[in-house]
């Protein structure tokens, strides 16, 4: 396919605000998760919990506070990202920008929140103050980030779990690819709350420990929370670029993944095939790795299966945690900070790699020059996404 | 964009039961009567699975279902359709039973309700159902969900040259949540979108995106407060054009500041 070239890119999580922030962490070896619980939760976990978020949103966007879109504009206040919107819209013009953003559970915590004070006497009411359009709705993330821009390009929320804030890279390029737009603001924004936190837990995927992918005693997840942005345009410039993607359905389970990857493998394959790159051009892999037990197999023999077993992989979750439905722009910015930097993240918390997984997880920090990095995010409902990044000279 | 061709049609709202039901009723050559809507355990589920489904999966699969078993439809099976989900809210039953419990002194969140609350389970359901492996786009564009998912569908089948079978839907949500929201029916429509045309098609659709317009509205009181209480109801004014085997353009209001055209040509 035509490569997309990313004119700029921002990401924020629990390593901190900004590129930066997150490449100084993986330098100190530093992870992001800690046992600070949040809000009223009394779960015995460790969360990857973003700074920054306690003050309501302001002006004329006021009514679109929650959690969610505190983390969007914290985010969009990185990396000079918003003064390059403001060039990206002199250049395409407002109306032909488009807005693609994923998120799992969006302002969902004012929901909770607004649940708690209910009004016994007024029939449960909720209270007048809980605004349904601005927080919980699922498009909520992306109406909150194109008003914040000024964009007027079409626009939606993917909402498939995990794999959402991947799944934006290709509909933004299809829509482009289909002149719907000129250009395009992906990402994606997931915040901590209560529903995750429990929810995973009630299905026993919430790991007591650290999150710890790879590992052979590894047992489930840390949740996190994250945002991240990036500009996609036509250009032939030199820089990074979406060189494929890669979308499947598993066809298998709700809630947890085909233990023969062929999901997986199909998606990887497309997103392969699309970059016109043959197995042995993909330098580093960024494992979807959630570190539950049932998940990191079934990658694994996916990734063996197409790339073989010599290729540098690692998940990135034992830093940030898992960040639901950020996962996908998270870990695609980590894949775009390898190549710029030269530096592949080891697969923090790994104590002893499990000896039934074949591929190459590095248990160390790697300085290396990459060309091209793929990137997997694998959600519930069996909705499977992968990506291809490079850097064009 | 490029033109693409409407192969079958499912229709599902209070009053208007299956597209066979609904065509004359949008025709005018029956008043509409706002009815509740009967059950309708989604049969291409296991009976087990059949018995849990949400009310978010119920209805997603009732339309997928009434499309996929049109009379005249004989096109591809289910597994060789792309699909698109498209629904402002997902399941809001879901979300009001978990805010509950977490409400509760015990936080107990039910792991089903869990997995069933993502907003692509409908999405994730039919592909386990169908046996469909191919690329499945679960979004929301609020009120403008339907005409997002159409354009969604549409560079589906333009960029990716596959059929797709679009599903959009959305649930009446229970009190508390019925007072705080602008949902207030239980709607969906699915349409199964090709890039050819083939000897069964219903018509050809032009897309293209125009600056904010009015959008096309329904003249009977009832079909029109239908079209307004439910983000997927948004799509009425398309399928009278087809129930009457017409042609001319429709108005959507997009979810930027800008309206989509659509210009559908009976077949």
């Amino acid at each position: 396919m035509k490569p997309l070239r990313i004119s700029n890119y921002t990401v924020t999580s629990a390593l901190g605000p900004g590129r930066a922030a997150q490449l100084d962490a993986l330098r100190a070896q530093r992870s992001g998760l800690s046992q600070t619980p949040f809000e009223t939760c009394t779960l015995p976990t460790w969360i990857g919990q973003v700074q920054g978020l306690d003050a309501p949103l302001e002006g004329e966007l006021a009514s679109w506070d929650c959690r969610n879109n505190r983390l969007a504009e914290l985010g969009l206040n990185q990396d000079g990202f918003i003064e390059s919107v403001d060039r990206l819209r002199q250049r395409h013009g407002a109306p032909r920008v488009g807005v693609f953003l994923g998120t799992s559970t969006s302002g969902i915590h004012q929901t909770e929140l607004a649940y708690r004070v209910r009004d016994h006497e007024a029939g449960g009411a909720l209270p007048p103050s809980f605004n349904f359009r601005t927080t919980q709705n699922i498009f909520s993330c992306a109406d909150f980030v194109r008003r914040r821009l000024r964009l007027e390009g079409v626009s939606h929320v993917i909402s498939t779990a995990c794999s959402s804030s991947a799944k934006v890279f290709a509909s933004a390029w299809r829509a482009m690819q289909c002149g719907l737009c000129d250009a395009a603001v992906v990402g994606g924004v997931d915040s901590l709350c209560l529903t995750t936190l429990h929810g995973f837990n009630a299905l026993q995927l919430l790991s007591a420990d650290l999150c710890r992918p790879a590992d052979v005693r590894r047992d489930g997840i840390s949740i996190g929370e994250a945002a991240g942005f990036a500009i996609l345009e036509r250009s032939d410039q030199p820089g990074p670029a979406l060189l494929g993607y890669g979308e499947s359905s598993d066809a298998h389970h709700m809630s947890s993944p085909d233990p023969e990857g062929r999901g997986a493998m199909a998606a990887m394959s497309a997103a392969l095939q699309r970059s016109g790159l043959a197995p042995g051009d993909i330098d580093y892999v960024n494992l979807h790795g959630t570190g539950t037990p049932a998940n990191d197999l079934a990658e694994d023999k996916a990734v063996a299966a197409l790339l073989g077993t010599a290729t540098p992989c690692s998940s990135t979750k034992g830093w940030t945690g898992h960040t639901l439905g950020a996962a996908g722009i998270l870990e695609a910015a980590l894949c775009l900070l390898a190549i710029e930097h030269g530096l592949l993240p080891r697969s923090l918390n790994t104590r002893e790699r499990d000896p039934a997984l074949q591929v190459a997880v590095l248990l160390e920090n790697r300085e290396t020059r990459l060309r091209h990095a793929m990137s997997n995010s694998f959600g519930f409902g069996g909705s499977n996404c992968s990506l291809v990044f490079g850097a064009r000279g | 964009m490029n033109p693409l061709y409407i192969e079958a049609v499912g229709c599902f709202a209070p009053g208007l039961d299956g597209w066979v039901t609904a065509q004359p009723v949008l025709r005018g050559e029956r008043s509409y009567q706002r009815e509740e809507l009967p059950p309708h355990p989604p049969q291409r589920l296991p009976a087990n699975e059949r018995r849990r489904a949400t009310l978010a999966v119920r209805i997603a699969f009732r339309v997928a279902e009434d499309a996929l078993g049109a009379p005249g439809f004989t096109g591809r099976s289910p597994d060789s359709l792309a699909t698109v989900f498209a629904s402002s809210d997902g399941d809001t039953h879901v979300v009001h039973r978990t805010s509950l419990a977490l409400a509760g002194p015990r936080r107990e969140v039910s792991p089903t309700d869990f997995h069933n609350s993502v907003h692509n389970a409908a999405a994730g359901y039919w592909s386990i159902a169908v046996g469909a492996r191919l690329p499945s786009v679960s979004l929301s564009a609020c009120h403008a969900s339907f005409a997002a998912g159409l354009l969604e569908a549409g560079t589906l089948v333009q960029a990716e040259d596959l059929d797709c079978l679009l599903v959009a839907f959305d649930v009446r949500p229970p009190a508390p949540l019925l007072e705080s929201w602008s949902i207030t029916e239980s709607a969906a429509v699915a349409l199964i979108l090709s890039p050819r045309r083939s000897a069964g098609a219903l018509a050809k659709l032009r897309i293209e995106l125009v600056s904010s317009v009015a959008e096309t509205t329904m003249d009977d009181v009832a079909l029109e407060f239908l079209r307004r209480s439910n983000p997927a109801a948004r799509a009425l004014p398309l399928l009278r054009l087809l129930a009457q085997r017409g042609f001319g353009p429709v108005l959507l209001d997009g979810a930027g500041e800008h309206s989509l055209r659509v210009d559908l040509e009976s077949l």
